[in-house]
């Protein structure tokens, strides 16, 4: 369970090691780092702070994870959950932020 | 690799002091409410002290499910008061709870009117999830909270400031004193009342996958017992250590499961498909006890029995985990198979130590004041008040804010280290900290680094207090073994060194969880019965006994936890003052 960044897509704006509640990335030579994998909690905040879609949420295969990523973008109203697959089929959920969960 | 600021190792760090009425340390949820609070009412300067940002820090950054803590129509706050105490065996303080419940209804109509998404019905009326729970969308909690902060001026908030020491002198607190995790800065804090809102403490014990995934716990690994270390050695009385916290949540992910067993009715079944939870009760603790012997006795694993529910619930379920604990969603959506087609298998978690659902924290009175004068506590931190949950920790960081308020009503705030002699005292006090600092930041060698002694501590906890290799269960040789050895680790962790002001953090962060182990171990000793299976499940006492149907509370004294008998308080006020020991 934890996160990478793409570094192709990543343009160091460091809202990440803001955001982060573990304070685990660093920025060098422009780039966001995650320099603590292990003692990434899952929470994603990261993720849905990313302005490119840079940073990729995974499941360690210590936890039945199989190779898949997950990414979020954030807009406003609205989170567009994106989750591929390693045989590329991907799996969108969009999530109305003015709308409860129903449990 | 974080990179190495220090070559030339003669660390003179910059030290920056700050003046306040109100310091709060901790940006979480009790911490950013009670601010509010102060600001909304009264003129006072506030300085929040928090390690990462506000937006997304303690407990809620990922988002919540639900508020589990609300008096639904019909329901008045002693139902939810009566409720609790019953699910703790008694264990509980009657007034917290009752002024928290009096407030939890109040503080979710705040929440609402900040942007928090509630559903209703058609009437305009909360929709409740059984009898004390209301649905919403509570993905983007924390930086609603954090808006709200930052609209008033007059509360400031040092964002990655780590604090690891309170300012006491004779027993009244005048500040803290803490370091920036990023740049080469001490920070010497002073404030005549301080709310403590530091969250409770994950990582003492081995967690549930102790490799890559090791942090993937249910409670935040960034929560660490830092507030209840910082109380513990300035001598602060604490309360119901023994009463751990052990969750039950879906497998690998520590996704929550009240969504599946509340939300779509979703039944605990043994690997036979025996619904096994009416056989051992359906408090807190037993949930957990029960599915513990179910794997034990061989019939394992166990799951939340999820096939059957409608494709519309599966979809809805997707979509409720991405707002709380997307690894689920995640996992379902790998594994092929949704919520509808598989049972989802749940594990009980290492133990924590944590105020908001069970009662282990500061012992504090009715105005949520520790006893340290001047120091208030709120939320996770705070002790006597199980199952508070969101709205009890909004509710605890309001009430320790008007406490606050009022106290200062009734006498004049002023600057009350004006006293020259008492001021080179606490300045003493600071120099000493920061001393500390710069000369961990100095060492160049270690015989073990902080990694190795995480380790160490969590294998002697997990094997010997009582973690999930005992399945939670432990005796007293084995816990006299987990004192020795916490008492080695402790020694050890004063040769640690640090290359950077993250590493720094590192340090401080272990040293907070080996006092918690210690005062934790005390208090499972001084429990000589098993009041709560899983929780304090004691083999040389293996029933209820009820000569302890009453308070293990502690406090440090030279060094060690002297542990201390209260009989249970009953009445709607409690006073420091009124203290009577047995």
């Amino acid at each position: 369970m934890s996160v990478r960044v793409n570094k192709e897509k990543c343009i160091g704006c460091g809202k990440c090691t803001d955001v982060c509640p573990g304070n685990l990335f660093e920025l060098s030579e422009g780039k966001a780092h995650m320099c603590y994998p292990k003692d990434c909690w899952g929470c994603v905040s990261c993720v849905k702070e990313c302005p490119v879609g840079a940073i990729e949420f995974f499941l360690g295969a210590d936890v039945g994870g199989n190779g898949s990523i997950m990414t979020v973008k954030e807009e406003p109203g609205v989170l567009h959950w994106r989750i591929e697959k390693p045989d590329h089929t991907v799996t969108e959920i969009n999530i109305d932020r003015s709308s409860s969960n129903q449990y | 690799m974080a990179e190495i600021l220090f070559n030339n190792k003669n660390i003179q760090l910059e030290i920056k002091e700050i003046y306040t009425d109100v310091l709060i340390l901790g940006g979480g949820t009790a911490g950013c409410y009670a601010a509010l609070t102060i600001a909304r009412n009264s003129g006072l300067r506030v300085l929040i002290a928090e390690k990462a940002d506000i937006r997304r820090s303690g407990c809620l950054a990922a988002g919540v499910n639900a508020l589990n803590a609300y008096i639904t129509k019909g329901h008045v706050p002693e139902d939810y008061v009566d409720y609790a105490t019953k699910d703790a065996a008694g264990i509980v303080r009657r007034d917290l709870l009752l002024t928290a419940a009096e407030e939890f209804n109040e503080v979710t109509r705040d929440l609402e009117e900040l942007g928090l998404v509630i559903l209703k019905d058609e009437n305009g009326e909360y929709v409740a999830r059984g009898n004390r729970n209301i649905k919403i969308n509570g993905e983007n909690i924390k930086p609603l909270l954090a808006d709200a902060v930052k609209k008033h001026e007059q509360i400031d908030v040092l964002n990655h400031v780590n604090i690891t020491e309170l300012l006491v002198d004779n027993n009244r607190v005048y500040g803290a004193v803490g370091f920036s995790v990023r740049d080469q800065v001490a920070y010497v804090l002073y404030a005549p009342k301080v709310i403590v809102a530091t969250g409770g403490a994950a990582g003492l014990y081995k967690p549930n996958n102790p490799g890559f995934s090791r942090h993937k716990m249910w409670y935040p690994p960034f929560n660490t017992g830092a507030g209840y270390a910082m109380g513990i050695e300035k001598g602060a009385e604490m309360t119901t250590f023994e009463m751990r916290f052990i969750a039950l949540r879906c497998k690998d992910t520590i996704a929550p499961t009240g969504t599946l067993a509340q939300g779509v009715g979703a039944k605990q079944i043994n690997s036979k498909g025996d619904i096994y939870e009416t056989k051992y009760g359906i408090t807190t603790s037993e949930r957990v006890y029960g599915t513990v012997c179910e794997n034990v006795e061989g019939r394992g694993p166990c799951y939340l029995k999820t096939t059957g529910i409608t494709r519309e619930q599966s979809d809805d379920l997707l979509k409720a985990y991405l707002n709380m604990a997307p690894s689920q969603t995640l996992k379902w959506i790998e594994s092929g198979k949704l919520p509808n087609e598989q049972d989802v298998e749940i594990e009980g978690t290492e133990p924590y130590i944590v105020g908001g659902h069970t009662a282990s924290g500061y012992w504090v009175d009715t105005d949520r004041q520790t006893t340290i004068s001047g120091l208030y506590a709120a939320g996770d931190v705070a002790g006597g008040c199980p199952q508070k949950y969101v709205t009890g920790a909004l509710a605890e960081g309001k009430i320790a804010a008007l406490s606050i308020l009022k106290s200062f009503s009734e006498n004049e705030p002023g600057d009350n280290i004006s006293e020259d002699e008492l001021r080179q005292k606490v300045e003493t006090q600071a120099k000493q900290v920061i001393s500390d600092y710069e000369h961990i930041l100095e060492t160049d060698k270690a015989a073990y680094s902080v990694e190795e002694l995480e380790e160490a501590m969590q294998k002697v906890m997990d094997e010997y207090a009582g973690g999930i290799a005992t399945n939670y269960r432990y005796n007293e040789k084995q816990l006299a073994i987990a004192g020795d050895k916490i008492g080695q680790l402790i020694h050890l962790s004063e040769q640690l060194k640090a290359d950077s002001m993250h590493d720094l953090l590192f340090v401080y962060e272990l040293k907070e969880r080996l006092v918690v182990c210690k005062s934790v171990i005390a208090h499972l000793e001084g429990r000589k019965e098993t009041r709560w299976h899983a929780f304090n499940e004691n083999l040389d006492y293996p029933d209820e006994d009820p000569a302890y149907y009453g308070y293990v509370n502690s406090r440090m004294e030279n060094g060690e936890i002297k542990i201390i008998f209260r009989p249970l308080i009953s009445g709607e006020h409690y006073d420091h003052a009124e203290a009577s020991l047995e």
